[in-house]
Order: C-alpha cells, then sequence, then structure tokens
C-alpha cells in the first residue's frame, strides 16, 4: 500500500512537470498550429540559467528561477520573432524542419558553451522532505513544490485566457485568425505573447525537472519534451485542461509501469497507452471534434 | 529530337533521375580507382546510399501520399536487426558475401513491411498532427522493443529471447544484445549494393507513383473526400505507399546494420526519423532527386567541416534554418520566378 501511494506521489509530480511543459505546447499549438520542437530545448535553456546564477553568480536560489523565466520568455519571442514569423504563410512542414533547425541550434549552442559534461544540479528548493505515516511514505519538497507550482500555473493561465483581453484575444486567434484580425486584434503580438508565456513555462519546468533529477546535459529537454507533446496530444491538444490530465496521466503511467511492470519496456508501454487512446477518441481525452466538412 | 521532346514530363524526369544515379556512382568509382576519396569519405559512401534510400522512401510516404511520418527510422531499426540476424544465422551456409547481403536486404525489407502494415492499419485511420505523433509514438516503441531483444545462433538454431540475456547457447555466437544492439556482425555491405538498393528503390517508387495506383494515392492526398467520393479506396492506397515505404527502409536498414560491426537500438530513434524527414524537405517534397541530393549533400556537409569540429553542428543547424527562410521568402521566391522564366511542370508548383 505504501509503495503505491509512495508511487502514485512521484506520478502525480513527474506529471506535473509534464503538464506545465504540455501547456507551453498546447498554446502554441492552439494558436501557431505549429509543432514546436524547439520547446523541450527552452527547458533545457531555462535550467542551465538557473544552473549558473546559483554556482557561479552564487545568487539564490529564487533569483535565479526569475533569471530563467526572464531569459527564457526572452529567447522564446526572439526564436519566434527570427524563425517562425517570416514563416507564417508557409505550409506546416516548413515550419517544422525551421523548428528542428532552432532545436539542433539550441542544443548545440548548449553544448559549446557548457560543455557535454554532465553538471550536479541542485535542486533550488532544498533537499528536505516529509514522512508520514511514521515515516512510511516519504514525500520530497521537491515534489510538492512541483505539484504546487502546476496547480497555481493552470488556474493562472485559466483566468488568464478567460477573463483578460490579451487572453481572449489568444483565444480568438486560435479559433479563426482572419476573424480576429478584423475584429482589431493584433494577431502577431498575439503569437509572441503566446510563445513568451510558453518559454516561461518551459524555464519554470527545467527548474523544477532538473531539481527532481538534479542531472543536466545539453540533451535533457528532448526526451521530457517529447513525452510532454506527447501528454498534450493526449489530453487534445489545444485544451489547457487537457494539457494537465494528459501530463499528470502520463507522468503516473510511466512511474507505475516502471515499478510494477518493467523499467526496460516503460516508454514503449507509455506509448502504446498514448496510441490507443488516440485510436479510440481520435482528437485526445479532452480535445474538440471537429468534423471535416466538404 | 523529337521523340525526346514528345516525352511526358514525368518520363524526362525520371530518367533525368536514373542518369543523375548513375553518373554520381560511375564519378565516384572512376575515384575510387583513382585514390583520390579520403577514407572518411569512403566510409561515408554506404550510409550515403541507405540515407538516399530512406530518403527516397519517406518522400513516398510524406510527399507523395501526404502523410507526415516521424517514424520512420524505427523500420530502418527493424530491417536492420533481422538482416543482421539473417546475414550472421546463414554465415556458414551461403559462401558469397554479396548473395547474404542481399538475402539479408529481402529479410530486411520483407519483416520492415510487415511492421509496416502493423503500424499502418491503427495509425493511418488518422490524418495530420495527430498521424504525426503516432508514427513517432510507433518508431520509439519499435526502439524501445528492440533494446529488449537478444538473439544468436549456435548449431542447433536461432535462439531468441525477450529481456532474458541468457540465450543458453552451446558455443553460440550472439547477434542481437539488448540495448547494445547488433554485436560482432561481419561487415559485408558494399557501395556497389548500396548503388543497387538506390536503383531499385528509385525503381519502385518512380513506377509506383506514375501508375494508376500512384495517381491514387495523389488524388487521396489532394482532396481525400474528393477521392473517396470517385471510389478510391482510401485505406487501401495509403497503406500501399505506407508499407512500400516502410518495406524500402527496411532494407536500408539491412545495409546499414551490415556496415558496422555493431549497432545500437538508439541509433534509430526519432533523431533520425527527423534527421530523414530534413532531407525529404529540403530536397522538395514529391521531388526524387531532390531527396537524393539533400541525402547526399547532408550526409557529407558534417563530415566536409571537421575542419571547423566544435561548430559544424552549430553550422548544419544555422544552414537549415537559413534554407527554409530562404525557401520560403516571397520576395526571393518572385525573384527567381523572374529568372526562370516557366517552369513547365505545374505539379513542381505544389
Amino acid at each position: 500500500m505504501m509503495t503505491f501511494l509512495t508511487n502514485l506521489v512521484s506520478g502525480i509530480s513527474l506529471g506535473s512537470v509534464y503538464a506545465i511543459i504540455a501547456l507551453g505546447y498546447t498554446m502554441v499549438y492552439g494558436i501557431a498550429k505549429m509543432l514546436n520542437f524547439a520547446h523541450g530545448d527552452v527547458i533545457m535553456v531555462g535550467a542551465y540559467i538557473s544552473f549558473c546564477t546559483t554556482s557561479y553568480l552564487a545568487l539564490p536560489a529564487w533569483v535565479s528561477v526569475i533569471f530563467a523565466i526572464v531569459v527564457c520568455t526572452a529567447l522564446g519571442v526572439v526564436i519566434e520573432g527570427l524563425a517562425y514569423k517570416p514563416l507564417r504563410q508557409a505550409g506546416s512542414l516548413a515550419v517544422l524542419i525551421t523548428a528542428i533547425g532552432v532545436s539542433y541550434f539550441l542544443q548545440n549552442a548548449a553544448q559549446l558553451i557548457w560543455t557535454s559534461n554532465t553538471k550536479v544540479f541542485t535542486s533550488v528548493v532544498g533537499s528536505g522532505s516529509i514522512k508520514l505515516f511514521n515515516g512510511q511514505l516519504t514525500i520530497t519538497v521537491a515534489a510538492l513544490v512541483t505539484v504546487a507550482a502546476c496547480i497555481i500555473i493552470m488556474v493562472a493561465l485559466t483566468l488568464f485566457t478567460t477573463t483578460t483581453k490579451m487572453g481572449k484575444a489568444m483565444r480568438a486567434c486560435s479559433e479563426d485568425k482572419g476573424a480576429a484580425q478584423l475584429m482589431g486584434i493584433n494577431v502577431n503580438r498575439t503569437i509572441s505573447m503566446t510563445f513568451a508565456i510558453g518559454s516561461a513555462l518551459a524555464a519554470i519546468a527545467g527548474v523544477l525537472l532538473c531539481s527532481s533529477y538534479n542531472t543536466l546535459i545539453p540533451t535533457t529537454g528532448a526526451m521530457p519534451g517529447i513525452k510532454a507533446f506527447t501528454a498534450a496530444v493526449f489530453g487534445g491538444i489545444g485544451s489547457i485542461p487537457g494539457a494537465l490530465l494528459g501530463g499528470i496521466l502520463l507522468g503516473i503511467i510511466e512511474v507505475f509501469t516502471n515499478s510494477y511492470l518493467s523499467s526496460e519496456l516503460s516508454l514503449a508501454i507509455v506509448f502504446g497507452v498514448l496510441i490507443v487512446v488516440l485510436l479510440v477518441r481520435p482528437s485526445g481525452l479532452l480535445g474538440k471534434y471537429v468534423p471535416e466538412k466538404v | 529530337m523529337s521523340k525526346l521532346k514528345n516525352m511526358k514530363q514525368t518520363t524526362k524526369t525520371s530518367i533525368f533521375t536514373y542518369a543523375l544515379v548513375i553518373a554520381a556512382y560511375l564519378v565516384i568509382q572512376a575515384l575510387l580507382g583513382r585514390g583520390m576519396l579520403s577514407r572518411s569519405t569512403q566510409g561515408q559512401l554506404v550510409p550515403i546510399c541507405c540515407y538516399i534510400v530512406m530518403a527516397l522512401s519517406l518522400n513516398l510516404v510524406v510527399g507523395v501520399s501526404g502523410e507526415l511520418s516521424l517514424g520512420h527510422a524505427g523500420f530502418m531499426s527493424v530491417g536492420a536487426f533481422s538482416g543482421a540476424v539473417a546475414a550472421v544465422s546463414l554465415e556458414g551456409m551461403v559462401g558469397s558475401p554479396a548473395l547474404r547481403l542481399a538475402i539479408a536486404m529481402v529479410a530486411g525489407a520483407a519483416l520492415a513491411a510487415v511492421a509496416g502494415v502493423i503500424v499502418g492499419v491503427p495509425a493511418l485511420r488518422l490524418q495530420g498532427d495527430y498521424l504525426a505523433i503516432v508514427t513517432l509514438a510507433f518508431g520509439q516503441i519499435i526502439v524501445n522493443i528492440l533494446q529488449c531483444v537478444y538473439a544468436g545462433v549456435d548449431g542447433g538454431g536461432l535462439h531468441f529471447n525477450f529481456l532474458d540475456p541468457e540465450l543458453h547457447m552451446t558455443n553460440g555466437t550472439p547477434i542481437i544484445s539488448g540495448p547494445k544492439g547488433t554485436v560482432s556482425v561481419t561487415k559485408i555491405s558494399s557501395f556497389t549494393a548500396g548503388f543497387v538498393l538506390v536503383l531499385i528503390s528509385l525503381f519502385v517508387i518512380l513506377n509506383l507513383v506514375n501508375s494508376r495506383s500512384g495517381r491514387a494515392i495523389m488524388a487521396v492526398r489532394d482532396n481525400r473526400i474528393a477521392a473517396e467520393s470517385v471510389g478510391i479506396n482510401v485505406t487501401k492506397y495509403r497503406l500501399m505507399a505506407f508499407v512500400t515505404a516502410a518495406a524500402l527502409a527496411g532494407a536500408a536498414g539491412a545495409l546499414y546494420g551490415l556496415n558496422y560491426s555493431s549497432v545500437a537500438p538508439v541509433k534509430f530513434d526519432y533523431n533520425q526519423s527527423i534527421l530523414v524527414l530534413v532531407f525529404v524537405v529540403l530536397g522538395g517534397l514529391g521531388n526524387m532527386w531532390g531527396s537524393i541530393i539533400a541525402a547526399a549533400f547532408l550526409t557529407i556537409l558534417p563530415e566536409a567541416m571537421r575542419g571547423f569540429e566544435d561548430y559544424r553542428m552549430l553550422v548544419y543547424a544555422i544552414v537549415l534554418i537559413l534554407v527554409m527562410l530562404a525557401t520560403n521568402n516571397d520576395n526571393l521566391k518572385a525573384l527567381l520566378g523572374r529568372l526562370i522564366p516557366r517552369r513547365k511542370g505545374a505539379a513542381d508548383n505544389g
């Protein structure tokens, strides 16, 4: 029973990180209709920035997190402006390849700057833990903070997209860009804003991810990025609650297959579940089904 | 001369493509004969052939059939591993390495085709980005499963195990060793074999594309509902393109696997699939000779930039982004349009 609870807690914590990354994917996809393959690498950049501020500049952890968010937000906007904006009218494949190019660029630039040696990332929230049930159940502070951060981000994003002017503009753009433009919405600025928010989320996810795993290499972001992307599709891409649900479910499935079924095959099982879900519900768990019209 | 003029555009393009490949082969053979190629370039020849076949077959899926597939390397890995098993287990029986390589490639193609059917039947129910993510997932699943396979051969025949490294062999040779991939494989791939495989792939793909089935596949790509309404069996034709591509990727994988003494399954993860997709998109969707040139050029490029060492992958990334930006720039397109008066093939404008 206790192992079950321990697994559940670590599953939810891992899932929360996936959910935060998936939110970035899903928002960008919802508006720009592009698979931003470079998103995973923005996570890595965020983690490196936080790592540098704490270990080289010896600044407190919370400063490093803010610094990482600022740098990643700027990075996201710059990437969007330089690489994606000129391709607004181009086909989706051209944008996809450009995103892959950006992803290669970030990984290799990180390798040049920070070398490919593994960096030991000290958790930004300390290594403390809470013991429950006479010490049978241990929950790390990192896990608690991750889940809390995920919930706060979810609530904030939901409020943002439903109440603020910019949030409404985003939803309008994702519905119909042409009509949004006719209503006086600056589509380009809205898309830049989406990238900024997505990248800020990526920075937070990067710091949280590395706080749980404590290692950092230039390809740290790639696999979580891919998994979070599948989580976004799993929950229904373009849907904010879908990203949360998909992320958490994916995290739980991953941790449970790791400990109960087979650690070697966990990736196959995670992706297998995704395929089954998509075959049964082609638009994801919470995605809107849009029938094709002639 | 008038005969050449009256030829259809597609026939001309096909002849040009075959001529390109044969000329390239002859030039490289001549250079090899005079010892004018460095060792590292020589080592690249077989991988280049493999990547050309990968790009051609993926172009059939992405360019001709219009489905974005991100798991093409998965079929390559199936081919590489089944090819290695076939080649090593036949070592005693079939003396000629060339024949053994041919059998290995056929085996790789057959098993990859089976994998193509298994993946394609469920995956092709989806479209667009969902199809892309499901193929990516399938590609990762294939690689993950291969990481758990152990195989070996001894006097009693082939031994297979899943998840358990102990094969219970007597004096046997291990062939596949879980995450390590293929082990102790005799390298039997040759540049000529690669050239033949490229020609066969071209023959298969160009004939398929220019046939009745090929036109049906393109009709499905251009408008699925319209194609369905004139009686085209959409699933059948999508699957036909997908499985053909998977089989060719399997053959390329067998050639690739037998070019190295050891290849790990991780080599075939989504990064490899994406690399091939880059070749296809840069070469031009549906443009076969474009795929050939892009695959060859981009495989040599990192090698040619050895002088830059640390910066080469960075330069590669920047080149990739700039090429995508330049080819989609309206001003540049207009300029090129004025320089090149009018292209005959209206199909190229897609």
